[in-house]
């Protein structure tokens, strides 16, 4: 199954969870995920099931202003 | 000392910022972007104790920032953050982020950036007003970035918003406030707390505004890319004081004319020559 992990593709098995893709691109707190622009609480990672072309983002903390 | 003079000492350390109920001590917020060094960030800001600091969110190892190095150095630092939606150009974005920036930093405060031109990096001041009321609803203390326009700003302040945040100038260009007529018939008009957020370069810009009785000011590049960033970010943090403690003074009217300080009475030689 395809699907965008901060705009690079990955391929992960039919039926996987969110929290097999953080474990794909080794995520490392502190960090806040969304899927197709819903953001998904950190508590809903293990039953969050993925899907075809899913794009899943994964924000961390940085300077701004 | 008088009484008078202890009294008024004693105001002015009670001037609080207040912002949706919560006191802060200083009115001076303060960007983290841009500096030399995390080390510079780190000490601009313990020499000018800001009320709170800006923060953002970015994908993870995009900005070849150390995410970890700067969490470590917001925990140790420990002053009150201000998460931003910098970037976003529509209200879902704004709302996603804003809830995954409530998630990483524990806050409610959202400073709430809708980019509507990437040129000017103006306000998309037509949905601004719904997606502020959104976040509201959601429970966030929302300070939206914003034009001096007074119409948008009164909306905002329609919608829930305790505080609104106008620019002065575009976001970086240091500028300072190119509307003072809006801005100043802003604080007339309007009872919440003003924040200005963009376009100051100097202290002088700072002081100026607080002159005009805005609340607070939000700065960063003008610090950051000053030559020596620690002792700028001091020069506006004074400056902010100055402007707000000139304000609640009350300034004397201006006068078309001269007006002699010293008394003219008994002056020496007049009419003799």
């Amino acid at each position: 199954m395809r699907v965008m992990i901060n705009q690079i593709e990955h391929q992960l098995p039919q039926g996987a969870k969110l929290e097999n893709a953080l474990a794909a691109i080794q995520a490392q707190a502190p960090f806040a995920v969304a899927i197709n622009l819903q953001f998904i609480p950190k508590s809903h990672y293990g039953q969050c099931t993925l899907a075809e072309n899913d794009q899943i983002e994964v924000i961390s903390p940085v300077t701004g202003g | 000392m008088n009484t008078n003079t202890l009294n008024e000492q004693e105001a002015l350390s009670k001037d609080d910022l207040v912002l949706y109920g919560e006191h802060f001590s200083s009115r001076l917020l303060l960007g983290t972007s841009r500096y030399p060094s995390p080390h510079i960030l780190e000490e601009a800001v313990l020499a000018s104790k800001p009320a709170m600091i800006t923060v953002s969110l970015r994908r993870q190892g995009a900005t070849g920032q150390s995410e970890n190095a700067f969490w470590d150095l917001l925990k140790k630092m420990s002053v009150p953050v201000l998460p931003n939606t910098a970037g976003c150009h529509s209200p879902q974005e704004v709302i996603t982020t804003a809830q995954m920036a409530r998630e990483v930093f524990e806050t409610h405060w959202i400073k709430l950036e809708l980019i509507g031109d990437d040129y000017t990096l103006q306000p998309d001041t037509l949905r601004l007003v719904d997606t502020a009321k959104i976040l509201i609803n959601d429970g966030f203390k929302v300070l939206p970035y914003c034009t001096e326009d007074l119409i948008l700003c009164q909306r905002l302040v329609d919608v829930g918003c305790q505080a609104v945040m106008p620019w002065a100038a575009p976001i970086g260009t240091g500028q300072g406030p190119l509307n003072p007529f809006a801005m100043k018939l802003l604080r007339e008009r309007l009872q919440v707390p003003l924040l200005v957020d963009a376009g100051l370069g100097l202290p002088s810009h700072a002081c100026a505004v607080m002159e005009w009785g805005f609340d607070g000011v939000l700065l960063n590049t003008a610090v950051a890319l000053a030559d020596h960033p620690i002792a700028m970010a001091k020069a506006f943090a004074l400056a902010t004081q100055a402007g707000r403690a000139a304000y609640l003074s009350g300034a004397m009217p201006a006068q078309e004319s001269a007006q002699a300080s010293t008394p003219l009475v008994g002056t020496p030689f007049w009419h003799q020559s």
